[in-house]
């Protein structure tokens, strides 16, 4: 009762890098609270998934494992989830801000008539007074995104309602093992029990997935465009600068809006966080939900027209001018110094 | 087969896409003034889905609903030039400071007044929050299946649709039976442009409310021409647990809003010059940034 419970998706018949790196945010913020962590396993083929969770701090693994619950559709994975969190009472759940935890949170979240915050970039425990009603509360999850407007972040809480529930993309939050012979407890959930016919009204005829051939995640070297690239023409340019040194094409969502660049190179609160050892930022003013996909960038480098660009506040080093001069003359000087 | 009873979901959001620097305040805050007020873009793919449908489906209506202030029935208006047969306001202070899960539950209400409905469909989600979470609200509150990052339907028949989904890397092609919910991507058909035809004949078309506030010449047009009205609906008109809307059925609150000052980093100032640029180059390579 009372614990931190991660919802844990599954990719490939492995836990997800989003779900370890929750278990791991999961893991610190239960021991802040002096409570346990649990983790919610759906799906198929289950045996022995508890060794992958174990090793991440999982004080009790929730395990539902039945042929039906696998590829993921929407309502048996509710009801099994609202069914534990009825019982659990967890205060905190998470998820990851993806295609299925995306689908599946808002609907728990109606379900148990509670709050769910998409898409965090930070989640903190803190304190919280409500002048108004004279209430003071302790412990509250802090749930804090980019908000709509300028540089500007804002805290979410929940005070009343119970899970506290929140999305946070992959990436944002680090993975770490936390004892590699960490002991939990084991949960089997009788399926049967709890899903009736009104939950499979939706079925998977046929699925095609590859994995996407644009992944900038891990790349050393990104070259961000935004905006101010101006067309998708010169956004070839970042494509051929990339090449050059090494590295991939980012985009910012503006640009990615304007169909500059594809969706999977949008970096930011709503797009993949990355941490390359340099970044290039191509005509991006450098709003709060951009940075903060990218500020624990190595080495910045900003390319803006506009000297008072926001983004030249957490460059490394500003370059005032036009990305389509500048790139040019970039990559001439590059080829004549490593000639 | 006969028609569906569609509703489709809109709402009308500040356009926070190339926001210029002129919407910018000096506080950092957006100037909302300076943003248009615009149809949520994916709410314009779910609608071109919906009239798809109809096309294909004789006797089928599409009905847009939306939640918001009286200058919300703009976009309205705007479906209904594209092929909408109405639209339903649903405006009241009552719903004021609604975050996802109070908003859908009024939209929920408000469908449960209708007619019995076949399909919803929404967007996937509005550019102001990027939530994507109203939809599969409105549909567990309905009780009923969701199908969301929708491309395309397939097929229907009879009670069954067949859809493709975009999921990571791919896509899915799901069946599932209605009533149900549908949210859509933006990689599904941009809509149809206004119909000149449509245009001539609804450009007059308005809420209560915004006759009430005019004083022109088409005051009285709406007498004897139903379809020029387009329903206001309040708090009273919905069957709803005051205590579920607006503010008070709103779970999650903001507790603080802060600018980011950025750390002023002790960043290098450059020009475009060949020199500086080549500059730059050199250290970067000097220095293993890049080699
Ligand atoms: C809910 C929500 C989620 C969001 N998620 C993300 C996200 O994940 N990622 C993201 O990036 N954004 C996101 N945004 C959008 C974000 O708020 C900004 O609107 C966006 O990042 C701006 O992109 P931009 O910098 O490319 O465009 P702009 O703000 O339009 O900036 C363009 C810049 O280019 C400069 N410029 C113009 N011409 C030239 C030239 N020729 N040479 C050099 N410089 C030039 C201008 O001075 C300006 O600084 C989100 C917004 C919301 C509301």
């Amino acid at each position: 009762m009372n614990n931190v419970c991660v919802y844990c998706e599954l990719d490939e018949g492995k836990i997800a890098d989003v779900s370890l790196e929750l278990m791991t945010k999961g893991r610190t913020l239960a021991n802040e609270l002096g409570v346990q962590l649990e983790a919610l396993v759906i799906g198929s083929n289950l045996k022995n998934i508890e060794k992958q969770l174990l090793p991440y701090g999982a004080d009790k693994i929730f395990i539902a494992d039945d042929k039906r619950l696998d590829p993921y559709v929407t309502q048996p994975h509710t009801t099994i989830t609202v069914n534990v969190f009825e019982k659990e009472k967890p205060q905190i759940a998470l998820m990851g801000a993806t295609i299925i935890g995306r689908d599946l949170g808002p609907r728990v979240s109606s379900a148990l008539k509670s709050g769910l915050t998409a898409d965090c970039t930070s989640l903190e425990i803190g304190p919280h007074e409500d002048k108004k009603q004279g209430k003071t509360y302790e412990n509250l999850l802090y749930q804090i995104r980019p908000a709509f407007g300028g540089n500007i972040v804002a805290t979410i809480i929940n005070p009343d309602c119970r899970p506290q529930m929140a999305t946070v993309r992959e990436g944002v939050m680090k993975k770490e093992i936390f004892n590699e012979n960490h002991k939990g407890e084991i949960i089997n959930i009788d399926v049967d029990k709890i899903l009736t016919d009104t939950d499979f009204l939706v079925k998977v005829i046929e699925r095609h997935v590859e994995k996407s051939k644009i992944n900038i995640k891990n790349s050393p070297i990104i070259v961000a465009g935004g905006y101010g690239v101006g067309s998708k023409e010169n956004f070839q340019l970042l494509h051929n600068f990339a090449d050059l040194i090494g590295g991939d094409v980012g985009a910012s969502r503006a640009a990615v809006d304007a169909g500059y660049a594809e969706h999977e190179r949008q970096i930011g609160q709503t797009g993949v966080t990355v941490r390359p050892k340099l970044y290039i930022a191509c005509g991006i003013s450098g709003q709060v939900q951009h940075t903060a996909g990218m500020e624990e960038s190595s080495m910045i480098i900003a390319i803006n027209n506009d000297p008072e660009a926001p983004i030249n506040k957490i460059a490394d080093y500003v370059i005032t001018g036009n990305v389509e001069d500048v790139i040019p003359k970039m990559m001439k000087q590059y080829k004549a110094n490593t000639k | 087969m006969k028609g569906l009873k569609i509703v489709v979901l809109a709402k009308q959001v500040p356009d926070t896409r190339n926001v210029g620097k002129d919407a910018m305040k000096a506080d950092g805050t957006v100037n909302r003034a300076a943003l248009p007020a615009i149809f949520n873009p994916e709410d314009l793919n779910a609608l071109e889905l919906a009239l798809n449908i109809k096309d294909s489906n004789p006797g089928t209506t599409v009905t847009v609903l939306t939640m918001g202030p009286g200058r919300a029935a703009e976009i309205l208006r705007e479906a209904i030039y594209r092929g909408a047969d109405n639209g339903v306001l649903l405006t009241d202070r009552a719903f004021a400071g609604a975050d996802t899960l109070a908003t859908s539950y009024a939209l929920s209400r408000a469908i449960a007044k209708m007619d019995k409905v076949d399909l919803i469909i929404a967007g996937r989600q509005a550019i102001d929050g990027d939530t994507a979470q109203v939809g599969p609200q409105v549909a567990e509150k309905l009780n009923i299946p969701q199908i969301t990052y929708a491309e395309e339907v397939i097929s229907i028949k009879k009670e069954k649709l067949t859809v493709k989904r975009r999921i990571e890397g791919g896509i899915e092609i799901v069946e599932g039976k209605m009533p149900c919910v549908i949210t859509v991507n933006n990689s599904a058909p941009d809509c149809r442009p206004r119909n000149v035809r449509r245009l001539m004949k609804y450009k007059h078309a308005t809420t209560v409310s915004e006759r009430q506030e005019t004083d022109d010449d088409y005051i009285g047009m709406q007498n004897g021409r139903e379809y020029l009205d387009i329903p206001e609906w309040t708090v009273n008109n919905i069957e709803a647990d005051i205590i579920q809307l607006g503010l008070s059925g709103s779970p999650t609150k903001v507790k603080q809003i802060e600018s980011v000052v950025f750390a002023a980093k002790e960043s290098k100032k450059l020009t475009d010059s060949d020199k500086d640029i080549d500059w730059l180059m050199k250290e970067l390579i000097s220095n293993h940034t890049l080699g």
